[in-house]
């Protein structure tokens, strides 16, 4: 089922569905999604909110908020260790030392009553067993990494002194004290200015270069996949929609959201022009229209459209889960 | 941290001395001349005019509270009217029992509350929730000398495990010591205990919420850890403020629990000072006590600063 | 200028006069324990109002022959050590002991609540000299200040009241004294004192009925707090002093008979905890039905 990577594959989620306690019960938000990330590969994982992309993200760790969402069926597999039927325990060994994550708002997600060096010594000392010196040590050099200067003193800092690009550099390091095999950024960039945004995602290119790493890109902007990624996954309603190579996805995209998702992208150079919007919003979990999800707002929608399109290879290394991906010829970026 | 101890002793010293002011201002409220109704039954005009001059009453006010108030700074709090006590050496003979009681039942009182509170924000809406409220509502409302006299009937004379009335002091025998204090101080903690569950009910849940969280949960660290370290030291601010209003409302409800279980402490001091009308007793229990409550004050805001780093930076 | 002092009036006349929403009783009510709670204190006041009608027998009615006797069809709940009927006592005793608890509130009102606003509304040094004197005073714990006063002014009931009076003013000054400031702050208030609206007429029309709803809620707890040192003072003999009875007066008495006769602390004790439980679930309804008023001056 998943595409075939030029590496060897690291992560594997398979068929994996997730749901969430609603009003209406138990709502299914993730829908069968398959995927995978290679080795010292990064991939992104795209779509608008809502379209069960970060729910993805955070299932890979079981990190799904408890007794509000569960994992209904599906396998995620890291390696060879199939991550879902580990022990709580066993979880944890793998939570911030294989796989590490960062999260999309800075500014709260370091805790404001520890210190930032510590936060970090925290997690080395947990997973590497070291003294608490070189847990320390090790803490100074990752700041000193991911480029905050006087690494040694802004240690001992607290994240109310860090500015928010900082602090999102200090969720890197972080993520990166323990040299995890996967790193999984959901949104790093998104509550960032815009001058700021450009610095932490070559940071997180350049940190994937230097430790080997393999990175799942969680985002809404494909400008930020644009930037890093090798590979995309779109996501759309809990279901992965299309999924190739960058460069292809950008020329000739397969399935009409992401032309949709293309034609909204600003663009450097193109002021002026208007940026389109796809019309409409995301469907609820449980008000899912019964054939392609996208239909209602698909503008080459046909009557065939009414039935649920199953995911097919539009061309080697090509998926999409369109009705039409033969017919169509779609618009790439400008 | 140092520029807010000097911060929050600008503030306690001034406290001190006023508090001194009003102590021993009490005098005044006494209705008549103080020295006919402290010279005892039908006095004499030369007994009285004896009270007079042994208290000083002949000076002016604020010169009686000069010699009072330098008295207290080299530690002399005075004379008993009654016996040959000086009152530092009594005050300083009841205080270990006060402050055994207080110390043991705001430990009830923190570990309890928090535990209760903790759970009940991990589970919300489950039915440890719901018992955990349940209790905390009815732990307020209960009287502690009413719980005092329950668990007597109960635990000394039921089931004979503690002993009903008594003291011994903690240097003399410490499992007697423990055994005397368990249930007064049960008695009185578990008020406290239900406020401090409220409210570490209340900052747990809005905390376990935050960002913060979900990420010391995605470093790997154990629920626990999580819970007890990254969420708890956020959410305690509100709960060491209420911990210290218990702690004011506790070292008032020693008086009572002292005299239900017979214990020698700083309260029953005061209760027999206050019927034998023995004035300089009285007004140095109510400086001690004041200044343990100040010395609280001071210990709750020192750990805002612990538990906040903005606060001990601004 | 005309036009500016013409919107400020115009705001100051549409700015809202009560602070009652529609719907206060039945956000009250919908609340099940505070509704619970206020029928259980509605039906102990009546029995202890009506207590030389439903109770069985005089309070101090001396049956010795029949002391320290448990619950027989004679007496429901018992006799104490002078054979007094259990449930009588304990009826009018519930008369002493609210009455007590009400008066002593009452007093912290009278004190409390006009100084809040006095101090809240004028600031300045007059604040600042309230402020610090409530703070001194809050520096005793209660009950050992209320001790203190009684020292200085002999035991009793109306001593112990108006002891309890002045060590609860000062968190009724506080309340009274933040809700001023956050009323002040408003813009209709602001408005009102800039086209020189006398205080007289701004405190009572727009201050005091903001101030009104923290204010009962603060009173409705301290009712309970108030119950409890009553029965604290009694117990210990510095508040009602027998043969009149109180329900700490009945603790007491009652504590001295515990090992022969564990009914007699269990009555009181239960009644106490009764009326502090509705007095505080009642607190916690109010401000429920009370809080987050949306103010809306100046649209």
């Amino acid at each position: 089922m998943s595409a075939p990577t030029a590496t060897t594959t690291l992560l594997a989620v398979d068929d994996l569905r997730v749901e969430f306690a609603t009003d209406h019960g138990w709502s299914t938000v993730v829908a069968g999604t398959s995927f995978s990330v290679g080795e010292r590969e990064i991939v992104g994982l795209v779509g608008e909110s809502g379209s069960g992309k970060t729910v993805t993200g955070l299932s890979v760790l079981g990190l799904l908020p408890r007794g509000v969402g569960r994992v209904a069926s599906g396998s995620v597999t890291l390696g060879d260790r199939d991550l879902l039927g580990l022990s709580e325990r066993e979880l944890r060994s793998v939570r911030g030392n294989e796989v590490a994550m960062v999260f999309q708002e800075p500014m709260t997600s370091l805790n404001p009553a520890f210190r930032v060096g510590d936060q970090i010594a925290e997690a080395v000392r947990l997973h590497r067993g070291v003294s608490r010196r070189a847990a320390r040590d090790r803490a100074v050099e990752v700041l000193d990494l991911v480029g905050i200067p006087h690494a040694r003193r802004r240690a001992d800092e607290y994240p109310h002194e860090f500015s928010g690009g900082m602090r999102q550099r200090a969720m890197i390091a972080m993520a990166v004290s323990c040299e995890p095999r996967l790193l999984i950024a959901d949104e790093p960039t998104t509550a960032l200015d815009v001058t700021i945004q450009a610095q932490v995602l070559e940071l997180l290119a350049g940190m994937q270069q230097e430790l080997g790493m393999s990175v799942l890109l969680v985002t809404h902007d494909l400008g930020v996949v644009a930037e890093v990624c090798e590979r995309v996954v779109v996501m759309y309603a809990g279901q992965v929609v299309e999924q190739t190579d960058a460069v292809e996805l950008f020329d000739h995209p397969r399935h009409p959201y992401t032309e949709g998702l293309l034609a909204a992208m600003p663009q450097l150079g193109s002021r002026g022009q208007r940026l389109s919007s796809i019309p409409g919003r995301t469907p609820e979990p449980w008000g899912m229209p019964q054939g392609c999800r996208f239909a209602p707002r698909c503008g080459y929608a046909v009557d065939a459209c009414g039935e649920p399109p199953p995911l097919v290879t539009a061309r080697s290394g090509h998926l999409s889960r369109c009705h039409r991906h033969d017919e169509l010829t779609l618009r790439g970026a400008r | 941290m140092l520029g807010l101890l000097v911060r929050r002793l600008a503030f306690t010293i001034p406290m001190l001395v006023v508090v001194s002011f009003c102590v021993f201002s009490l005098i005044v409220l006494v209705p008549g001349d103080p020295a006919v109704s402290l010279a005892g039954e039908n006095p004499d005009p030369e007994q009285i005019a004896a009270v007079r001059e042994r208290l000083g009453l002949n000076d002016p006010f604020l010169l009686q509270f000069w010699h009072w108030f330098t008295g207290v700074l080299r530690g002399d709090l005075g004379q008993s009217l009654f016996s040959s006590q000086s009152v530092a050496g009594a005050v300083f003979a009841r205080l270990p029992a006060t402050l055994s009681l207080a110390l043991l039942s705001l430990t009830v009182a923190l570990v309890l509350g928090v535990a209760v509170g903790v759970l009940a924000a991990m589970r919300p809406g489950t039915w440890v929730d719901r018992v955990a409220t349940f209790a905390a509502s009815l732990g307020v409302a209960v009287p502690y000398f009413w719980v005092g006299m329950i668990l007597v009937l109960l635990f000394a004379i039921n089931l004979t495990i503690f002993p009903a009335v008594g003291y011994t002091p903690l240097h003399e025998n410490p499992l007697q010591w423990f055994l005397h204090l368990f249930l007064p101080a049960t008695a009185l903690g578990l008020a406290p205990a239900a406020v401090i569950a409220r409210q570490t009910r209340a900052g747990m849940t809005g905390v376990l919420r935050e960002d913060y969280v979900r990420t010391a949960t995605a470093k790997g660290l154990p629920p626990a850890r999580v819970v007890g370290k990254h969420a708890l030291k956020n959410a305690a601010i509100p709960v060491v403020t209420a911990f210290g209003l218990e702690a004011s409302r506790l070292i008032g409800g020693t008086v009572v629990i002292e005299q239900l279980f017979a214990l020698p402490g700083l309260g029953s001091l005061a209760y027999t000072s206050v019927f034998a009308r023995d004035f300089p007793m009285v007004q140095g229990v109510l400086l001690v006590v004041a200044a343990l409550v100040l010395l609280i004050n001071l210990l709750v805001d020192l750990s805002y600063g612990y538990f906040n780093p903005r606060i001990r930076q601004s | 200028m005309t036009t500016t002092a013409d919107t400020t009036a115009a705001l100051a006349r549409t700015a809202p006069v009560a602070p009652t929403r529609p719907g206060f009783w039945r956000r009250f009510r919908d609340n099940r324990p505070a509704f619970v709670a206020l029928v259980v204190l509605a039906l102990l006041v009546a029995a202890s109002l009506a207590a030389p009608l439903i109770a069985p027998y005089s309070p101090e009615a001396i049956d010795v022959p029949r002391r320290l006797s448990l619950s027989t069809p004679d007496h429901w709940l018992g006799t104490d050590s002078l054979g007094r009927d259990t449930l009588s006592r304990l009826l009018y005793a519930g008369r002493v002991s609210l009455l007590a608890a009400a008066t002593a509130v009452a007093i912290a009102t009278v004190i409390g609540v006009p100084l809040g606003l006095l101090a809240g509304y004028v600031g300045g040094k007059p604040d600042w000299v309230l402020g610090r004197i409530g703070d001194v005073l809050m520096t005793f714990p209660a009950i050992i200040l209320a001790i203190a006063i009684i020292a200085a002014m002999g035991p009793g009931l109306q001593t112990a009241m108006i002891a309890l009076g002045i060590v609860y003013a000062p968190r009724l000054f506080r309340v009274a004294r933040a809700a001023t400031l956050q009323v002040r702050a408003e813009t209709y208030v602001e408005a009102s004192i800039s086209i020189g609206t006398p205080a007289w007429k701004i405190i009572p029309r727009r201050v005091l009925p903001n101030v009104a709803s923290p204010v009962l809620v603060q009173v409705s707890v301290m009712l309970a707090a108030a119950l409890l040192a009553e029965a604290a003072l009694s117990l210990l003999g510095l508040g009602v002093i027998p043969p009149t009875a109180s329900w700490g007066v009945m603790l007491g008495s009652g504590f001295k008979e515990i090992r022969s006769t564990p009914l007699l602390v269990f009555w009181p004790g239960v009644a106490i905890a009764l009326a502090t439980l509705a007095f505080n679930l009642i607190g916690d309804g109010l401000r429920d039905a009370l809080g987050r008023r949306t103010r809306k001056a100046d649209s």
